[in-house]
């Protein structure tokens, strides 16, 4: 397909986005706005992380892509197949051998390099927007630090259920200064958010591109009587056994019977094939 | 005595049309000023000007701080002024929708001025809700509910005890017993009366409603295009109007 640019993009969009993006990096946690392209999927699909991801690969990159950590779903597969198109880079399914990660919903589970690129897709990145649906005013509110209002979210969820029930976009602070929606990836991964690899997100619907750089401060936020806990299903996987992995649950059959595995798939395959067998992990299982 | 407010000269134009022009006045430290005047006189274009949400064409709006002393509120910068208005400021709106987040629950609503100075104590804040919805008499167990679910008259107290949970010194009401009938705007008033003598409030109040003013104003000023026609204390105002536009509204009144 040697009829489509680089990464399908043009180098003036991309060089508008590598703008958008060094200035994410500048400010952790501002959310730049950006002249968003249509891309040739849709709004929803993870248009914002396909932006950035092409804007960040060179030809040298070996590219992931995992929608709610797996490698094998339509999001990812069909991602994956686009760069592979248009851009001719090398693709992996292995977390360590890849240096762009797109990802959907999840942080892998391998931790990340200096070597790597995190790049996130987010729906919504405004986290005050279901408190405050003015543009204007959330711009401002971020702009003079008043924060206040993420805590009214909080606080209904105790008023509500008796805790924090935000399982997913919890939000965070980031570097002592601006509040920022993680996009949906579940709680149990924002204590990954300090990590050494550089996180990129992308909202291609929203023309909102927004960074944090490695080693940055990055707070989920709670109350004094209330503190922040990640959480995961209570079970080892069942296929591999691991216990430190976010787990998805399964259903088997209709009789109630059910099994939890790891969603970082990469994962679950490389505990595997080093010998690690859960309770249904065994072939004759 | 250092006045609480002093207003000199503020003026705002809506392009050629004059909103209000040449109103100065002083507030002190637990006095409550009403403004009245018909639709259309500039009593809301002034409050909004006060209370920093209109930009003034012209004049200042002194307002004594707790740390500064007097300050400009209007050159003041933006942080600064939002900051006040969170905490030594409060602002009832005629519509208790224009200040409540409407899907937000009571206790949230309440709490949020608190968190948004950095309350970071869900108990604290929930007893200081709770506190607050006993003190404008609504049942504890609402506490979770939306303000949706609430009727006119509870949603304006809900209103009230979400402003001055922070214990401002500044009350701005924009008309807060419009559109409520009669029996629920004379125990709103009753509330406020309470509230302000107990807490020390000054609080300037616009109206159109005379008896309103009658039974919270200390002093008064009456409105008509734009520009102060008389002021003086309450009473006196009402019982002996002097111009001729005041002896309208003061005649123009229903007695049942």
């Amino acid at each position: 397909m040697s009829e489509y640019n680089f990464a399908y993009l043009d180098e003036q969009t991309k060089r508008m986005i590598r703008r958008a993006i060094l200035k994410g990096l500048a400010v952790p946690g501002y959310q730049v706005p950006f002249a968003s392209r249509e891309m040739p999927m849709p709004y929803g699909w993870g248009t914002g992380g396909v932006q950035v991801s092409a804007a960040t690969l060179t030809p040298d990159d070996t590219f992931k892509v995992i929608d709610q950590g797996a490698d094998d779903t339509t999001n990812a597969v069909s991602i994956r197949k686009f760069f592979e198109n248009t851009a001719r880079v090398a693709t992996t399914e292995e977390t360590e051998k890849a240096t762009v990660i797109q990802t959907r919903h999840r942080i892998p589970e391998a931790p990340l390099t200096e070597e790597q690129i995190l790049v996130y897709q987010v729906p919504i990145p405004e986290p005050l927007r279901f408190l405050e649906p003015r543009e204007t005013e959330t711009r401002k509110m971020h702009a003079l630090e008043e924060n206040g209002l993420m805590h009214v979210k909080l606080y209904e969820d105790i008023s509500q259920h008796g805790a924090i029930s935000t399982a997913y976009a919890y939000p965070v602070r980031v570097a002592d200064r601006y509040v920022m929606d993680p996009s949906p990836i579940p709680k149990f991964d924002n204590p990954k958010m300090e990590m050494a690899a550089i996180q990129l997100f992308g909202a291609g619907r929203e023309q909102r591109i927004y960074a944090v750089p490695p080693y940055t401060k990055v707070v989920s936020l709670d109350f004094e009587d209330h503190p922040f806990e990640p959480t995961k299903a209570d079970h080892p996987c069942d296929l591999c056994a691991a216990e430190d992995s976010y787990l998805d649950e399964v259903i088997m059959d209709d009789a109630g019977n059910r099994m939890f595995v790891c969603s970082d798939t990469d994962y679950c395959r490389s505990r595997r094939e080093a010998g690690h067998v859960g309770r249904m992990g065994r072939e004759d299982a | 005595m250092t006045p609480l407010l002093q207003v000199k000269g503020i003026k705002k134009c809506y392009g050629a049309r004059m909103g209000c022009a040449d109103v100065s006045f002083d507030l002190y430290p637990g006095e409550v000023m009403g403004i009245v005047g018909e639709s259309g006189s500039g009593k809301s274009t002034l409050l909004n000007c006060l209370a920093g949400h209109l930009e003034p064409d012209a004049g200042q709006v002194v307002f004594d701080t707790r740390a500064d002393g007097p300050v400009d509120t209007i050159t003041m910068s933006e942080p600064e002024r939002r900051m006040l208005g969170r905490t030594d400021w409060a602002f009832v709106h005629q519509h208790a929708r224009d200040g409540l987040r409407m899907s937000v629950s009571a206790g949230g609503n309440i709490g949020e001025r608190l968190m948004a100075v950095g309350g970071r104590h869900y108990g604290h804040i929930r007893e200081r809700a709770l506190d607050w919805l006993g003190r404008v008499e609504i049942d504890a167990t609402r506490v979770d509910d939306r303000p949706t679910a609430f009727s006119g008259g509870m949603q304006q107290r809900l209103q009230i005890a979400r402003n001055l949970v922070t214990g401002p010194r500044l009350v701005f009401m924009d008309e807060p017993t419009g559109g409520l009938d009669v029996s629920v705007q004379a125990r709103l008033l009753d509330l406020l009366r309470g509230l302000v003598r107990e807490m020390g409030l000054s609080a300037i109040i616009v109206t159109h409603d005379l008896a309103v003013v009658r039974l919270l104003a200390d002093r008064l000023m009456v409105m008509k295009d734009g520009r102060v026609v008389e002021a003086g204390l309450t009473d006196q105002v009402l019982d002996d109007p002097q111009h001729a536009y005041t002896q309208l509204l003061v005649s123009s009144v229903l007695q049942v």
